[in-house]
């Protein structure tokens, strides 16, 4: 298997070496040296850190919200795609920037925002805290943030598809007696999975990493609000580097899983697509 | 096969490298001896690494100990300062941060740096009053003119009261909050079983853990959410006078004593050649120009004198010493803080 030669590109080998160097010296070798400091522990110490109740308590909200929010961004975000790419209307080029925003703004700074305006005391909140909807100090709260940092990787994945996606098949579609709906999840629909899961996983390992803004709007209450993020930061508090970089490499170990799946789960629906 | 001999290389490179990253905290030990030369230099640059809230306290020393070391010693000093959550900063310092003093939030942050062998043992008898230029503590504020009442510890747990205060796992102001509370108890001859009861409901009247002071300042003063913040007494007094009559101050009657140590950092101070220039910086926060500056940033000088001139920001209440709770601050953190200790107990759902 090894020895078949399939060059297309020549200098395949120094732009192989580079790539991987660049991987190694961004991504890989943090990574290593999280591990190598995670085995620093012993097995026990190592369990002890990362399988807390309480941990266990902070993973499931961190993915939760984190799943929740990507669902949400799928949803809204391929219809703001959807929105931007097939009609025109005044102002579409500020609503069209206005959707990177989250990238650009520190999150600290949206989840700040975030808990503000749903506080009883805040814009949103003094209507919505008198029906008992509690946004800020709450998940409900964490969801929120993860949504606006989550936003742009959907709308970006799923608008160029949609701009490339030829009108004439949907026009084919219909000519042929199918109805809107049919031609929606018959002909569009599956065309864009591939960038629907895209920007799925993207949004959600955005999320599963994001500090800055839940931090300021979730209240950090341990069992209820405590992202697992918030436990690296607090054992770092004990200068505890082993069990902070246990529960990164925990983290680490479950999102490279999830990506994974979503992953073989694209090329699949790719495959599907055609 | 053959393309992939130099990703394996730069891969095992790679973790060369991250092994020698691993071992580097203990590197910067040695250098000791190299002695300042005997003609002063015309130019040299300090770099202080402090907490948060001292960032103005900071500035205004440094000025005025800069003109006054130019003028005696013909050297002009740059001070950088840098600002942050006191053991982030401290983890900084460990991680190669090139900071010549460290005037950190408490000793358990600046024990930490001193473990890695930066800071020479016995640092903390070095200079006047176990190297502590001023204290400080965790004082009350409330709303305009106390609508609730709340005048000493005992309040805070009373039905519908909501306390404000940073998470004690992550925050200095937060964990110096929960001393006090549980000192609060043990300093009126109550015994653990009663400290663990007022805390448990003390925590429960706490709606909010923010990561930091600041954050939990913005959520008591801009949010407006809770009765009573519990913050550091110089922040306290910031917040009441910005609030401009919305605020109250409060004293309880008994609270910790804060002790925020500062300490020169050998290891770097004699790798750099700014030892001379360092230690006169810190031993000039003891005298009575500096320590007036100290005061008028509301942080309790410890000069008796300069105090007592201040009175009137300093109202006298018992400052209980960590001794009366812990062996230490770092056994306190350790106990009642850290993995496993009392606070972890409280939030605990019940089985």
């Amino acid at each position: 298997m090894a020895s078949v030669n399939r060059k297309v590109l020549p200098g395949f080998s120094l732009t192989l070496g580079y790539t991987i160097f660049y991987l190694s010296l961004l991504v890989l070798l943090p990574i290593t040296a999280c591990f190598v400091k995670a085995g620093s522990l012993s097995f026990a110490e190592f369990w002890g850190a990362v399988w807390t109740e309480r941990a266990r308590a902070a993973y499931l909200l961190t993915f939760g919200a984190s799943f929740a929010a990507a669902v949400i961004n799928v949803l809204l975000g391929s219809l703001i795609a959807w929105v931007l790419v097939r009609y025109s209307f005044p102002g579409k080029r500020l609503i069209d920037s206005l959707v990177d925003i989250p990238l650009a703004l520190p999150t600290a700074v949206g989840g700040l925002v975030y808990a503000s305006l749903y506080v009883e005391s805040g814009w949103l909140g003094r209507y919505l805290v008198p029906l008992g909807i509690q946004a800020a100090y709450s998940r409900l709260g964490i969801v929120l943030v993860l949504v606006f940092v989550g936003l742009p990787f959907v709308v970006r994945t799923v608008q160029p598809v949609l701009e490339d996606f030829d009108p004439e098949a949907e026009e084919a579609s219909s000519s042929l007696g199918a109805t809107r709906w049919q031609t929606f999840h018959a002909v569009i629909l599956p065309a864009l999975y591939p960038a629907l899961i895209t920007g799925f996983a993207l949004a959600f390992a955005r999320s599963i990493g994001e500090y800055g803004s839940v931090v300021f709007v979730s209240g950090n209450m341990p069992y209820k609000t405590e992202i697992a993020p918030i436990l690296i930061v607090a054992r770092l508090e004990e200068f505890a580097y082993g069990e902070a970089t246990a529960i990164a490499v925990v983290l680490l170990i479950i999102s490279f899983s999830m990506l994974l799946l979503v992953n073989a789960l694209e090329s699949w629906s790719r495959r599907y697509a055609r | 096969m053959k393309s992939l001999v130099p990703a394996l290389v730069l891969f095992v490179f790679g973790l060369a490298a991250c092994n020698k990253g691993d071992s580097a905290p203990s590197g910067g030990t040695a250098a000791a001896g190299s002695a300042a030369p005997a003609s002063a230099p015309k130019e040299l640059e300090l770099l202080n690494v402090s907490y948060d809230p001292t960032r103005e306290l900071w500035k205004d020393l440094n000025q005025k100990f800069i003109a006054k070391y130019q003028a005696e010693t013909g050297t002009t000093l740059t001070i950088k300062q840098s600002h942050g959550g006191s053991s982030t900063q401290a983890r900084a310092v460990i991680d190669g941060l090139e900071a010549d003093v460290v005037t950190l939030a408490t000793v358990i942050d600046t024990e930490a740096i001193a473990k890695k062998g930066l800071i020479n043992a016995g640092w903390m008898e070095r200079l006047p009053n176990r190297s502590l230029p001023y204290f400080s503590t965790i004082v009350f504020v409330v709303r305009k003119g106390n609508p609730k009442g709340v005048k000493d510890w005992p309040d805070l747990i009373k039905p519908g009261i909501q306390v404000i205060t940073p998470n004690p796992k992550t925050s200095g102001n937060g964990y110096l909050s929960f001393f006090s509370a549980w000192g609060s108890v043990i300093t009126r001859g109550g015994a653990r079983d009663d400290a663990i009861k007022y805390v448990t409901a003390l925590y429960k009247q706490v709606p909010v853990l923010d990561s930091g002071a600041r954050g939990a300042t913005t959520t008591f003063v801009q949010k407006k959410i809770g009765d009573v913040h519990l913050a550091w007494e110089n922040e306290a007094h910031l917040e009441v006078k910005e609030a401009k009559g919305d605020l109250d101050l409060v004293y309880p009657s008994v609270s910790i004593r804060a002790e925020p140590h500062v300490a020169v950092v050998d290891g770097n101070v004699d790798r750099k050649g700014t030892r001379a220039a360092a230690e006169a910086y810190l031993k000039y926060t003891y005298t009575d120009e500096a320590q007036e500056v100290i005061a008028s940033h509301f942080y309790r000088p410890q000069n008796e004198a300069i105090l007592k001139k201040h009175a009137a920001d300093f109202p006298e209440i018992k400052l209980f010493p960590i001794t009366d709770i812990a062996k230490d601050f770092p056994d306190a953190h350790k106990q009642f803080i850290a993995e496993g200790g009392v606070f972890d107990t409280i939030y605990k759902p019940k089985q």
